[in-house]
This record gives structure tokens, C-alpha cells and sequence, in this order.
């Protein structure tokens, strides 16, 4: 018999029970519907240790090295601390150490902190004002000795937070940042594979990250960038990107315009389909997504349709919450 | 006891495999993907699965009445006998595909088909 904690709360396991079975049996509110690993409704998570093998059947390889597993499939080898869902709502401040202009609307926002702050490339925080009022920012940078994170964040037309984090925020002040979230990120293994990211606008702020983390594992599968806006103005990080695409032969970066005007050197059209047209055949590809909800949810039909298997594509769409 | 038939086609691996096949089947038939067509992928590939696990008659715990509740809105929107055609056409080729003996289609095929009333509100 093993014990399952959740919050402050402990419930014993029965042989024979699955995960699943003990929480309905102990009245814990959690969805379900197949109790045979097949629908995922019941996905939780165990922050300590490694959930049984079985229990991690089909789910993406990002949610497994997080931990993720099947209630239903799960018969506990040891005792287990379980997490619900993501709403952890842990914040810790950091310091703002630098702010200054990417682009004509685009900020870089550097925030330090005194501990480690363990994330994966890629993954998003939740930033907190003294008002409570939150928005997600995607992490741009992989981990630091020096425990900073990046950021890239945009002015929206009449945003608040946005207005706020570029107007009023300046080096030396605190913030309140969550725990990472998210399973957009990359993973070392399959170096071989070949790796497409399409972002829009700040949907490069995780794609860079994602890029840097596979750069630096040795990733050797041809890796195509291709980041999209409408004028040139809005691209921004062109010359590093290019001094990259320079220094690893297998990595490729294609700028793209949906404008009217287009200099040399620049891709014209929309990012997804200057993508699709130069990558026709994606199967067995490995496919991260960020930025414009339309674009993303378009593009993942699309790659998908061209090969890409589910399992093998990630996304963030920058939701943005009418308030 | 004799194995049910979800268990012999394969289990969970067989439906994720499945879905891959048919679901690519299903956006790229011009006569029915206009009713998956402003879908959350992620959610219907989640639905895909339930489908399969369905035809192949593993555990759910669906009803007449949830079948007809599920397609009652694209029912109202014209789903008719030659979409529910369509569907079977690709259910069958996808099992061809992975090389599921015909017996077992069959069977597969023959679940399906049980659900044509409620699917199509009849
Ligand atoms: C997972 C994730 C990752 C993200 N990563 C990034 C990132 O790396 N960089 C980045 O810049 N952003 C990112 N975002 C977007 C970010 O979270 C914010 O949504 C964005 O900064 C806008 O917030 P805001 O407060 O400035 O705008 P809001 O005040 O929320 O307004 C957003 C827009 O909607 C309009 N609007 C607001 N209310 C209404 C209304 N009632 N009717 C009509 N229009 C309205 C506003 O004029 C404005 O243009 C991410 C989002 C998600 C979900
Ligand atoms: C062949 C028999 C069929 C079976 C057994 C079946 C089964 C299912 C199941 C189990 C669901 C999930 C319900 C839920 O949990 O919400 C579903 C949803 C759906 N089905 Fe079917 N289906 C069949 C035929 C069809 C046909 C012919 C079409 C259209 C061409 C169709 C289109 C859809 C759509 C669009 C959804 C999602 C609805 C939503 O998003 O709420 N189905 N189906
Ligand atoms: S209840 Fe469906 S996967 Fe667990």
C-alpha cells in the first residue's frame, strides 16, 4: 500500500487500485472518461518522482520528462505526491536588470534572481503586478549560471500590461514571476530529426530559446527559423540570426514579410506558407509553433496534414484574454 | 474469457496509430472536412481517439443518446447519409492501412455502422 498526497491532504492506495480509482473512491473531483489511456482526461502530475512507465503511454515525450502520467493507468511502485493541474500559484521576485528597445515596439526585458530558477527553453511564466492583474511572457534564453531570464515583449495598441512593462518598468525594480509553464520546448534526443520553428512577431522569443537549447545539444537534423511579420520594423535579432545560420551549417534562417515592401534578402509572404512551400514533406519532423493564435492553429492542421505527427508538434498560440 | 475486440487489434497503440491515418483521411476529403474545420486539433484528436476506442469497442461510455447529442449541431448544418458513408470509407481504408485482417474490420466496420441512426439524429 502506498500513500498519495495532494496539498496537505494523504489517501492510501490500495493494491490492485489504479491512481484513479483511489482519488474517485476518496471523492476527489477529477475528470475522466475512458479509464483505459486513451482520452487523457485524466492526466495529473508527480513533481518528485518518476510515475510507473505504463502510466506515461502515449503521452508526449515533454509532458513525460515533466512527469505528467495517466491516473487510470497508473498502479503507484511508491509513494507519490500528486499534482491536479498547473495552477501552482507560486510567484518569486526577481530584479529587473535590463530594458531596452529590440525593435520600434518590441522590448527586451532581462530579469535576474538570487536562486536558480529551473525552466526548460521555450516554456512560459506568468509576470504579476501589484494589482494582481497577470499576463504570460515566453522565456527567450535557456538557463544561466547568472539565474536571468529573457524576455521579448511587444507594445499592444492600448495593452495594458504590455504598456506597463514598457513604460513604467526600469532597471532596478522587482517583479513577481511564476513557476514555469508549458510543454512547448525542446527535447535532446532524435538529434538527427529535423526541426522547423515558425513564430510570428514575439513568438521568436521561445523559438529562440528552443533554438539556442538544440544548438547547444549538438542537434544535427537540418533545423529551419522561419520568423514572420508585416514590415521589416517588426522583425527584429535579423543579423544575430543571420551570424548563426552562418556559424552551424545546418541551421536556416528565413526572414519573411507579409507587407507590401520587402528588401532583398527577405522572404515575401506569410511566414506558414513560405514554410509549407519550402518544406513540402514533414514527416518525421519535430514542429514548434508560436506566437499569432491563427497562425498557430492554422499552421498545426497544415503540418499535420504534410506528415508531422501530433505527437511531434508543439505550440504556444499568445492568447490574448479580453478584459 | 475471449479478448474483446479492442484488445486484438491492438490497444491504445493501434487507436493513436489509427487516428493519425484517418484523421489526415477525414481534413483532406473535400465532402466532409468542413465539419472539422474550426476545430481545436488537439481537442479532436482527443475525440478521433474516442471514436476509435468506440468502433473497436473498447471501454466508453457512450450512448445512443450522447452520439445524437454530439452530432446533433452538424446534424443542423446538413450532416447526411453520404458524409456518414464518407466516414466509414476512411475507417475501413485506415484499418487496411495498418494492416488489420479483414475479419477484424469487419467487425470494426459493423460497430460503426450501428451508430448510423443516432450519428444522423434519425
Ligand atoms: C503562452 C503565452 C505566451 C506569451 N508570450 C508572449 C511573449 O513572449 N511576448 C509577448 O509580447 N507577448 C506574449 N504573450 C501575450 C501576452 O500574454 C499578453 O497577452 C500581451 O502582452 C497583451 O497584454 P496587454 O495587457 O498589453 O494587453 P491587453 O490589455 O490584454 O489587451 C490586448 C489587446 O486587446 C485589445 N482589447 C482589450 N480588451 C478589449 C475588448 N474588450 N475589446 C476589444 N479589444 C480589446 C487591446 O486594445 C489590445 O490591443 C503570450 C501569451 C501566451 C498565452
Ligand atoms: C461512423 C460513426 C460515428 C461514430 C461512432 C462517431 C463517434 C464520435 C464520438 C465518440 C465523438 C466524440 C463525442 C464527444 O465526446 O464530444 C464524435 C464527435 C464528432 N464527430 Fe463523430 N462519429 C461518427 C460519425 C461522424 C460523421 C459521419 C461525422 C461528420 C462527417 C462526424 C463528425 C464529428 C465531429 C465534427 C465531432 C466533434 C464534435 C465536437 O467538436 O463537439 N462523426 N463522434
Ligand atoms: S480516463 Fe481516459 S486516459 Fe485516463
Amino acid at each position: 500500500m502506498f500513500t498519495l498526497t495532494i496539498d496537505e491532504n494523504s489517501y492510501t492506495c490500495q493494491p490492485g487500485e489504479t491512481v484513479l480509482d483511489t482519488l474517485l473512491r476518496e471523492n476527489i473531483n477529477l475528470s475522466y472518461a475512458c479509464k483505459k489511456g486513451t482520452c487523457h482526461s485524466c492526466m495529473v502530475r508527480s513533481p518528485d518522482v518518476m510515475p510507473p512507465q505504463t502510466s506515461q503511454t502515449g503521452l508526449k515525450n515533454t509532458l513525460k520528462t515533466q512527469h505528467y502520467f495517466l491516473a487510470c493507468q497508473c498502479y503507484p511502485e511508491q509513494d507519490m505526491c500528486i499534482k491536479l493541474s498547473d495552477q501552482s500559484d507560486f510567484y518569486r521576485m526577481g530584479t529587473v536588470i535590463d530594458n531596452k528597445l529590440l525593435n520600434r515596439n518590441t522590448i527586451l526585458l532581462v530579469i535576474a534572481f538570487e536562486d536558480a530558477f529551473e525552466f526548460k527553453a521555450g516554456q512560459f511564466i506568468n509576470l504579476q503586478r501589484n494589482d494582481g492583474m497577470t499576463r504570460s511572457y515566453s522565456i527567450a534564453n535557456i538557463p544561466q549560471q547568472s539565474n536571468t531570464l529573457e524576455f521579448h515583449i511587444r507594445r499592444l495598441p492600448d495593452g495594458k500590461f504590455s504598456a506597463w512593462l514598457h513604460d513604467e518598468i526600469s532597471i532596478g525594480d522587482s517583479i513577481a514571476v511564476s513557476e514555469p509553464r508549458g510543454h512547448c520546448f525542446y527535447l535532446p534526443e532524435r538529434r538527427e530529426q529535423g526541426l522547423l520553428l515558425v513564430g510570428t512577431g514575439t513568438g521568436l522569443a521561445p523559438l529562440a530559446g528552443i533554438l539556442t537549447d538544440a544548438l547547444a545539444h549538438g542537434h544535427t537534423g537540418p533545423i529551419h527559423l522561419f520568423h514572420g511579420s508585416r514590415d521589416v520594423e517588426d522583425l527584429y535579432r535579423i543579423d544575430e540570426m543571420r551570424q548563426l545560420a552562418k556559424q552551424h551549417l545546418n541551421f536556416h534562417y528565413i526572414p519573411c514579410l507579409s507587407g507590401k515592401q520587402a528588401p532583398e534578402g527577405f522572404a515575401v509572404g506569410r511566414v506558414n506558407e513560405i514554410a509549407l512551400s519550402r518544406l513540402p514533406d514533414l514527416k518525421s519532423w519535430r514542429v514548434f509553433l508560436c506566437g499569432h493564435p491563427d497562425m498557430v492553429n492554422q499552421m498545426k492542421k497544415q503540418v499535420f496534414l504534410k506528415g508531422a505527427s501530433m505527437a511531434d508538434i508543439y505550440a504556444d498560440a499568445f492568447l490574448i484574454t479580453l478584459h | 474469457m475471449s479478448k474483446t475486440l479492442y484488445e486484438r487489434i491492438g490497444g491504445e497503440p493501434a487507436v493513436s496509430a489509427a487516428v493519425e491515418i484517418f484523421y489526415r483521411k477525414v481534413l483532406s476529403d473535400y465532402r466532409i472536412n468542413r465539419f472539422f474545420d474550426n476545430a481545436d486539433m488537439d481537442k479532436q484528436i482527443a475525440k478521433q481517439k474516442a471514436f476509435f476506442t468506440m468502433a473497436f469497442g473498447g471501454p466508453n461510455s457512450y450512448t445512443g443518446q450522447d452520439m445524437r447529442n454530439a452530432h446533433a449541431g452538424l446534424v443542423k448544418t446538413g450532416l447526411n447519409e453520404e458524409h456518414f458513408n464518407a466516414v466509414m470509407e476512411h475507417l475501413g481504408a485506415t484499418l487496411v492501412e495498418l494492416n488489420v485482417p479483414a475479419n477484424l474490420i469487419a467487425e470494426a466496420a459493423a460497430i460503426a455502422e450501428s451508430t448510423r441512426n443516432d450519428v444522423l439524429g434519425k
